[in-house]
């Protein structure tokens, strides 16, 4: 079970270079929408025993996050009528370095952690970390708006990943909550992205400072 | 058996394509056409561009004497052949760039510099890969290195493997020359990378051309599906099957990257090779750690 584990989450930390490396916004949605759906399984996995509830959660988890907001994000994108995330703050090259040295620190220093017995051959802890940086990266060094929102989704995809540690402590309901509030932001910043892009003609967000009242 | 994994790939394109494609056995008969054919040898050229085709089969071929396939053992293993393994595809390279240049036309050239740029790039993606692999079973030759995993498959050696896989992928697909590094039916020298370099080539040499670039695809072959299916079963044809279906599994998979992927621009090929690297390299530091 722990092989399999370990296997989805390698590949979460796979798609998290794809999601750096790549330039086109259309394959960041997808590599963001294929991890969600990777993370709907990982809870199925990490308990032992089914019950309905937990399959439930997951299906949600799968639906809202694999299809639900990809769809929408390509919806907002479609609207917008860009394709490719020009020019980032950094390159692409220096930032999928970036991704590569975080994710290394955290391999490194999750063995420097004290982690309860069974979760410590897991690589739960720094797929987290490397997940949430990467969502760092996305969203501090590109300026387009909806870049932003992804690298968004995929820190919150990191803080998933940590939550299912929890996963027996913490309520499936409090998951719920979370993966609602995800949703409901997304939904409302894809809007947001829409009416600005009609009102600016521009999705750049370094555009947004010459604001006046 | 490699032309026919060409075969198995233009198939599985054609498939896509919704066109019925060239029949299995094409590569061989293409092969045994050329090796019928006269040859058309320029004059500016010297020794070196009538033995470079050869001399890359040769060190091609002696490298797949190194590789075990399937559950057998190779007929040659030593400690540390997988240096000698990696740097008998330098020689072939290095002759086939040689012989390359030495036609002096300007598209060669430009072929072999791309070539030589991306082999710079997967080598040590290559490296990182072997090293993980040695961590992983304590061996330094590629006969019992690639045939660890299988005995101990201990819990924290999943990952990792998956990783190799993905980078090993990449390096296949850029070695032997596939889709999204180099597309291998293009018409245009400008946009050629392996194919320039063997435009003047002709005849029986590029008919042993074309054979050595199968051979690559499938000793890389073997070697990725030792990382993939690590596992074997003790009745020996029964391996044997399982081999030959593995390896057609394969084929079929690059072939369907193929006719879901455009060639990327020769710009963005480096980053491709880079996050081969960073694979593999990820799957060492997961072992060491």
């Amino acid at each position: 079970m722990t092989n399999l584990i370990n296997s989805l989450l390698v590949l979460i930390l796979a798609l998290n270079l794809f999601a750096l490396g790549s330039s086109r916004i259309q394959s960041i949605i997808h590599t963001a929408a294929i991890q969600g759906v990777l993370l709907g399984f990982l809870p199925l996995l990490v308990h032992s025993h089914l019950n309905l509830s937990l399959l439930f959660a997951s299906l949600t988890a799968i639906m809202i996050k694999g299809v639900l907001i990809p769809h929408m994000m390509s919806r907002a994108l479609r609207n917008v009528q860009i394709k490719l995330e020009v020019e980032p703050l950094i390159g692409l090259m220096p930032s999928l370095m970036l991704g590569a040295i975080a994710t290394t620190f955290a391999l490194l220093f999750t063995n420097q952690m004290p982690l309860v017995a069974e979760h410590t051959g897991k690589l739960i802890v720094p797929a987290a970390i490397s997940t949430m940086l990467t969502g760092f990266i996305l969203l501090t060094t590109r300026f387009k708006a909806l870049t932003q929102v992804i690298g968004y989704l995929i820190l919150e995809n990191g803080i998933y990943i940590f939550g299912i540690l929890l996963m027996g402590a913490m309520p499936m309901v409090i998951e719920m909550g979370v993966l609602l509030d995800v949703f409901v932001a997304i939904f409302v910043s894809c809007i947001i992205i829409g009416k600005i892009n009609k009102s600016f003609s521009t999705m750049d967000t370094r555009m947004l400072s010459s604001l006046k009242e | 058996m490699p032309p026919l994994l060409f075969g198995v790939i233009n198939k599985t394109k054609a498939w896509f394509a919704g066109r019925t494609g060239m029949p299995l056995l094409q590569p061989y008969y293409d092969i045994i056409k050329l090796m019928r054919k006269g040859m058309v040898i320029s004059d500016t050229t010297t020794w070196i561009f009538r033995f470079g085709p050869v001399i890359t089969l040769m060190t091609v071929f002696i490298a797949g004497l190194l590789v075990p396939m399937g559950s057998f053992d190779a007929p040659f293993s030593f400690t540390g052949d997988l240096i000698l393994f990696t740097y008998l595809f330098g020689l072939s390279r290095f002759f086939t760039t040689a012989s390359a240049l030495d036609t002096g036309s300007s598209f060669e050239g430009m072929g072999s510099s791309r070539e030589v740029t991306f082999a710079a790039f997967s080598e040590p993606a290559l490296f990182f890969a072997f090293a993980a692999l040695v961590k992983m079973s304590g061996s330094f030759s590629l006969s019992s290195m690639l045939h660890s995993p299988l005995e101990e498959l201990s819990i924290d050696i999943a990952a990792p493997l998956v990783l190799l896989a993905i980078g090993l992928y990449i390096v296949m697909l850029a070695e032997s020359c596939r889709i999204p590094v180099d597309d291998p039916n293009t018409h245009l020298e400008l946009t050629m990378i392996h194919e320039a370099m063997v435009l003047d080539h002709s005849g029986p040499l590029f008919g042993i051309i074309s054979y050595a670039s199968a051979l690559k695809l499938f000793i890389l072959g073997t070697v990725l599906l030792h990382v993939i299916f690590p596992f074997r079963i003790s009745i020996s044809w029964v391996n044997w099957l399982l081999y030959i279906l593995e390896m057609l599994v394969l084929a079929v998979s690059i072939g369907v990257v193929e006719s879901v992927m455009a060639r990327l621009q020769m710009k963005h090929v480096p980053y491709l090779l880079i996050s081969a690297i960073l694979f593999c390299a990820f799957g060492f530091v997961l072992i060491f750690r």
